[in-house]
């Protein structure tokens, strides 16, 4: 691939994480796309479910870039995984800003006393360190315990989705979409260990 | 889970004269058609042709907090028939026919039958009481309901002794209602009150908000709203009310009764989350989240936060149905 055409991906893919903050702004702003009756509730899901999507996605890369070849997907692994950082952190803003209004002794209490709050707090916790070290600076340093590190993105991931199943006053079938997905995406992986290992004792075994 | 057995005596129940003035029982009398209807009340209610409620009495206790505004109220409702998200009602309800419509009374009362719609409404007086309503999601509102009380409908049934509670059903019309394909709830929705709180003048019989007839997705064409219990309890498009003697049966949370006549629905769903009573507490928490705040839909972003009032701010007038009641483990 030319240096232009991967210039212009990398484009693609900031105008596609921004969309979102976008539409939602004009959403909230000049009710674009209908009347909104809740506009707090409307920003603390979008953020939510668009961190949740595009953690999904940057766990997609490394499947798709194995079935399709397509090897230079996975030049876009950490700014996918960066801007999901980023809306969390704002899904986070958005409860304390709009959902409780920095009453500070309900949002600790929240946070400590529900298990849906611990667990989506605790994946976003977990992903800060991750954001820190996904440098390249980082990545040098650390070496191998760098792709150590990162496998904390899968249990943050499992977090994620089971935060998003816990929430509501309902069932809803949009959870089990996510849930859906994470096991496949978490299945290949397993596969794939289960069949290197295979390979390797085959390899070891005359 | 234990429950104290809190019965009311038959001899402690008020009788139905104190819920009924003389003018109303006449009137009350010649909707049931045992008056001739020459002497019908001349303020007799019905639903206004044009959509529009006129020359409402406006009820002196209604709330003066800042109104929700209208299009809030008739486009975020939680009306499971016509799906499950907010918006859902708002664009699906539109499917369901209000007129005609009828009432079915059953169980231990003296007058039952099938009632229609105007012969319910004939006798009663319409006023505009505004309430706070809240749901259990944590959300708020203050709305102008158009109706009369509750109590006033039930008398003219002639409850008996044995009445001591009264259940309410909701239309479950698969032509109507998409969202009944869904089996998230076991349908019809069936909401309860104790006879005390259905008897309660706060609890209105509602026809309309802000002045008009109740959109569809607002429970057309006749509800209940019971303002210190949390939203599901003011059941809408009611077709059925039963007088019962029997307690309602409380849901556990593994437990699933297989029959589910006597549980309101919401509490067959999620027994420890949605419980029989309902009232408005912010000293329970739900399982899964704090009820000593609200989000006031009121309109302005961000959305105020607001302190949770006991009862809904109803304590005064309804705290005494509940004396010597554990409202944590009667929640």
């Amino acid at each position: 691939m030319q240096r232009w055409q991967i210039g212009l991906l990398k484009a693609a893919v900031w105008v596609a994480c921004l969309a979102p903050l976008v539409l939602l702004y004009l959403k909230v702003r000049y009710q674009i796309g209908g009347f909104l009756a809740n506009p707090s509730e409307e920003i603390l899901h979008t953020v939510g479910k668009t961190g949740l999507n595009l953690l999904l996605i940057t766990l997609a890369i490394t499947p798709i870039r194995t079935l399709t070849k397509f090897n230079v997907l996975v030049r876009f692994r950490r700014l996918l995984g960066l801007f999901s950082f980023f809306y969390l952190s704002l899904h986070l803003i958005a409860f304390i800003w709009l959902d409780l209004r920095f009453r500070w002794d309900i949002i600790i209490a929240e946070i400590a006393l529900r298990p849906y709050l611990t667990i989506g707090m605790l994946a976003l916790l977990l992903l800060i360190p991750l954001a820190v070290t996904s440098t390249r600076g980082w990545q040098r340093r650390l070496g191998r315990r760098w792709s150590k590190l990162h496998r904390l993105v899968y249990p943050i991931a499992i977090l994620g989705v089971w935060h998003f199943w816990w929430h509501g006053k309902q069932a809803s079938n949009e959870p089990m979409i996510y849930a859906g997905i994470l096991t496949i995406l978490l299945g290949y992986r397993l596969a794939r260990s289960w069949q290197r290992r295979q390979a390797r004792l085959r390899a070891s075994t005359p | 889970m234990t429950h104290r057995d809190n019965r009311i005596k038959p001899s402690e129940i008020t009788p139905v004269d104190v819920f009924l003035n003389r003018r109303k029982l006449i009137a009350g009398a010649v909707a049931m058609g045992l008056l001739p209807a020459c002497q019908r009340n001349a303020d007799a209610a019905a639903m206004p042709a044009d959509g529009e409620f006129s020359d409402l009495q406006s009820w002196a206790a209604s709330t003066t907090e800042k109104l929700s505004p209208e299009q809030v109220a008739t486009s975020y409702n939680n009306y499971y028939e016509f799906g499950t998200g907010k918006e859902d009602p708002g664009r699906n309800a539109h499917t369901l026919v209000t007129d005609p419509w009828s009432i079915e009374v059953t169980g231990e009362a003296d007058r039952l039958g099938t009632f229609t719609l105007e012969d319910i409404l004939a006798p009663h007086t319409l006023e505009e009481r505004i309430y706070r309503l809240r749901c259990v999601e944590r959300w708020s509102m203050v709305i102008p309901w158009v109706g009369f009380p509750m109590g006033d409908l039930l008398s003219r049934f002639e409850p008996r002794s044995s009445a001591k509670f009264v259940q309410f059903f909701t239309l479950a019309d698969r032509q109507q209602m998409p969202g009944l394909r869904s089996s998230i709830l076991d349908w019809p929705y069936r909401e309860g009150l104790t006879i005390e709180e259905a008897m309660h003048p706060l609890t209105l019989a509602a026809v309309g908000v802000y002045g008009k007839v109740l959109p569809n997705q607002n429970g057309a064409p006749i509800r209940l709203v019971v303002p210190w219990k949390y939203g599901y309890k003011s059941i809408k498009s009611i077709v059925r009310i039963h007088f019962t003697d029997e307690r309602p049966r409380i849901a556990t949370e593994s437990q699933r009764e297989g029959s589910w006549a006597w549980q309101t629905a919401w509490n067959a769903y999620a027994g420890n989350e949605y419980g029989f009573y309902s009232n408005v507490n912010p000293n329970r928490p739900h399982p899964r989240w704090s009820q000593a705040v609200e989000s006031r839909l009121d309109g302005s972003f961000p959305t105020p936060s607001i302190r949770t009032e006991m009862f809904n701010g109803y304590a005064e007038q309804v705290a005494d149905l509940y004396r010597g009641l554990d409202l944590i483990e009667n929640h």
